[in-house]
């Protein structure tokens, strides 16, 4: 770490390195210079839970409900309770008792909604926010009364303050006692400092380990293209491709068993289903040539053999390098690709 | 190109035709196979195999053809005055989640861990977290103040940093959401959604300590604020001792200056710190002696406990490692022998030692580690594996050099439950199929 201390301490171990010192630190302090009062006012807006920083105004509910309808209401609802765009600010699930105690009991519900006014504790939270950084597209465009006024709504809809309330600096700390979950926070953690303390620490067995290896969550298929096709997602060559997740593009395949189309080469549907990239026509790539197939089956009905082994994949028959099952393709194209195989003179 | 077609490239195999002799293909051509021949295609494959002498092979033809590449003029020099990855590695790039935010502006695009190497993570491939979306801000017309509890507040320009004496230094940068949402169940299919909102990066910059100590902070503060220029305003409270240690205000990332997506001109950097901390575009620092409860530690990252508790300034990323490769997503078609890597980093301090195991924690070996595991920062792990088609189970776990043990899922949500969202760090389960399928899933 940097700091002023140990280059003196450096310094002043080297012979007339103090002078050299004393005008290296009066250059450096030549870079910056002091802030201006009206600079500092400018952009020092944080206001701090005992509303330090928070400046003198007052809003009404009423006021409020007019400009929220008229600024915010399009991403958050009239009433403050649509996730449409945001989670919902206001949506039922606080008390009275909630307000005499100062802990949202419905925060132990899973099955309840968390909303804002739900987790928030410090009631300068919302009127800070609301001030840095709404509206959503036009953020610091409110006056001070406006943010008052909006915050005096918010806390209507809540049920803290009654329809005809005025929200004002004077009266912020009377209604921070009526925040729902002003209790609800606590800072007992290993989380703030690097020494703190970890809740749960990890197991340091290595050998048969008693661990439930039992499987209690996995993607459903349906699931997996949730996110596109992640074959797309990885790189496409290597030893680790993404599997093919999106359903295989319906080709059109016109009647294949005309015998005049059979003799027509699918290089489309070779192409398209990814054959190409092991096979080739006439002569073995990483599998055999397609005429060497065509050949081998030639006079057999070996379509339905042809299908099961595009299908399944297979080693053995043609060498060693095994073919992977192309279970991605589409039976109607398998079939189409077997047939013409199958169709060798 | 079909799954499972790339594993053979260049690989040179015996040509499929040519350890059988003309007669014999032509017997089973016109006849099928009887047992005689049967015999003889069993002898041929097992010399085939045996790799005896004197058989043909299918040359590469990226060997015995001339490639377009090695018979043309190739393209001038600054072509692309600032580079570009290979049109080859296009889909290598961040991406989003879909649904899990309603905005584009206030969302989160994924690193994709599972093609990176090394510790670095290139900046065009750096997560992006943003709250109100990004913004290009002009250097000139950009100022850091610094103000609060201090002897003179002072005001700097991006100018004037860059003058000043500097550091550069390697830092994880991690989310406090990332792995949110595997906290109930499997959610998401690759470690790029899992893991994704992680990254490492030398970061350059002046030491915050040396503009506390010129601007004369209060010595019995312990609060920073930091707040950036952004349309959020974005506001985070720092814990000033651990930012006096190693915090910088930074205007470098990776050998260049920031990107916009990272907070162009100036982000602060909080190494071992969740990454809402780092703020980005960053116009001021406030010393002060409370905490501020900003939005995003009042009604966000706040940690749910079961007992309807939320915890509030949760700041350290406890250790954490996951297998980058092979990972859910991804399918390994060969049997034989592969590299299982990950990363492992601690908000503590530096990654002691890394285990794997294959069987989902019954049994562990020691990875081995990349480089000496420098503090806050991603550590690469390496460790050989055989795969013989068995179905895997596939965990990684880190010790930090405070002792700490990264803890297996269900340990943490007994104490912590599933709504917690923040400050997921169990151990990450992938499971390999028979088929070579890899997936996300959750144990018992």
């Amino acid at each position: 770490m940097f700091s002023w201390a140990r280059l003196w301490l450096v310094c002043l171990t080297f012979l007339g390195c103090n002078a050299y010192a004393k005008d290296y630190l009066s250059a450096l302090n030549e870079l910056g210079r002091t802030a201006t009062a009206a600079e500092i006012s400018a952009w020092d807006i944080d206001v701090r839970p005992d509303f330090l920083g928070l400046p003198s105004g007052s809003g009404s509910v009423a006021q409020g409900e007019v400009l929220w309808l008229d600024q915010c209401a399009n991403c958050h609802g009239d009433f403050g309770d649509s996730n449409e765009v945001f989670s919902p600010i206001v949506l039922g699930n606080i008390t009275e008792a909630d307000i005499r105690t100062g802990r949202v009991a419905a925060l132990t519900d899973p099955s309840a909604v968390r909303t804002t006014f739900m987790k928030v504790a410090t009631l300068s939270t919302i009127w800070d926010y609301i001030n840095r950084a709404m509206p959503w597209n036009a953020p610091k465009s409110l006056a001070v009364d406006e943010v008052y006024s909006l915050v005096a709504y918010l806390l209507n809809l809540a049920y803290i303050v009654d329809d005809d309330f005025v929200l004002s600096d004077e009266n912020m700390e009377d209604v921070q006692a009526l925040m729902p979950n002003r209790n609800g926070m606590t800072k007992d953690h290993g989380l703030w400092s690097v020494k703190g303390v970890p809740d749960v620490v990890g197991s340091a067995c290595t050998i048969n380990c008693s661990v439930d290896t039992t499987i209690t969550s996995f993607l459903p298929d349906y699931a997996m293209n949730a996110h596109g096709n992640l074959r797309d997602q990885m790189r496409d060559y290597g030893p680790l491709p993404g599997v093919q997740t999106a359903p295989t593009p319906q080709l059109s395949v016109s009647q294949p068993a005309q015998s005049d189309s059979l003799n027509q080469i699918p290089a489309d549907l070779l192409a398209v289903s990814g054959c190409v990239a092991c096979h080739q026509m006439n002569k073995a790539l990483v599998g055999p040539g397609f005429t060497a197939i065509r050949a081998r089956y030639a006079g057999a009905d070996a379509s339905t053999y042809l299908a099961k082994k595009i299908k399944q994949g297979g080693q053995g028959v043609w060498g060693s390098v095994p073919m992977p099952g192309m279970t991605q393709l589409d039976d109607t194209v398998v079939a189409a690709l077997a047939l013409w195989l199958a169709s060798g003179q | 190109m079909p799954v499972g077609a790339s594993e053979q490239e260049g690989q040179l195999r015996p040509a499929p035709e040519s350890f059988l002799s003309e007669k014999l293909i032509s017997e089973i051509s016109h006849s099928g196979v009887d047992n005689g021949r049967r015999d003889l295609l069993r002898g041929a494959f097992a010399a085939a195999l045996a790799g005896a002498s004197g058989l043909t092979f299918a040359d590469d033809p990226n060997i015995v053809e001339v490639p377009e590449w090695s018979r043309s003029l190739g393209k001038s020099v600054a072509t692309n005055p600032y580079g570009q990855p290979s049109p080859f590695e296009a889909n290598i790039i961040r991406r989003q989640s879909p649904g899990l935010t309603q905005t584009d502006q206030a969302s989160v695009a994924f690193t994709p861990l599972q093609n990176l190497f090394g510790c670095i993570t290139p900046s065009g491939l750096h997560f992006e977290r943003h709250h109100q979306g990004w913004v290009d801000i002009d250097p000139r017309r950009h100022r850091l103040m610094i103000n609060g509890l201090v002897k003179e507040p002072l005001v700097f320009t991006v100018a004037d940093l860059l003058r000043m004496p500097s550091v550069s230094r390697m830092y994880f940068l991690e989310c406090g959401a990332n792995t949110a949402l595997e906290w109930g169940n499997s959610a998401v299919p690759t470690v790029q959604y899992t893991h994704g909102m992680l990254s490492g990066s030398e970061w350059t910059g002046v030491p915050l300590s040396l503009l506390l100590e010129r601007a004369g902070y209060d010595r019995n503060a312990s609060y920073l604020l930091a707040e950036g220029a952004d349309g959020s305003g974005m506001t985070r409270t720092i814990n000033l001792a651990g930012a006096l240690e190693d915090a910088i205000v930074a205007y470098g990332q990776n050998g260049e200056m920031l990107r916009p997506e990272q907070g162009y001109p100036l982000r602060l950097v909080v190494p071992g710190v969740q990454g809402v901390s780092w703020v980005k575009w960053l116009r001021r620092l406030e010393v002060g002696n409370k905490a501020y409860a900003t939005k995003d530690e009042a009604s966000h990252y706040v940690d749910l406990m079961p007992s309807g508790q939320l915890r509030q300034y949760t700041a350290i990323q406890e250790a954490k490692s996951v297998i980058t490769a092979p990972s859910a997503g991804q399918k390994l078609l060969n049997q034989g022998y592969y590299c299982i890597t990950g990363l492992a980093w601690s908000g503590r301090g530096s990654v002691r030692k890394v285990e794997v195991s294959v069987d989902g924690g019954r049994n562990w070996q020691e990875a081995r580690l990349e480089g000496q595991g420098s503090s806050k920062m991603l550590t690469r792990f390496n460790f050989d594996w055989v795969w013989r088609g068995e179905a895997a189970l596939l965990q990684s776990r880190v010790h930090d050099d405070t002792g700490y043990i990264q803890p297996q899922r269900a340990a943490l949500v007994a104490e912590r439950g599933t709504r917690s969202i923040y400050h997921n760090n169990a151990i990450q389960t992938w499971r390999v199929s028979p088929s070579g399928e890899v997936d996300n899933v959750q144990l018992g």
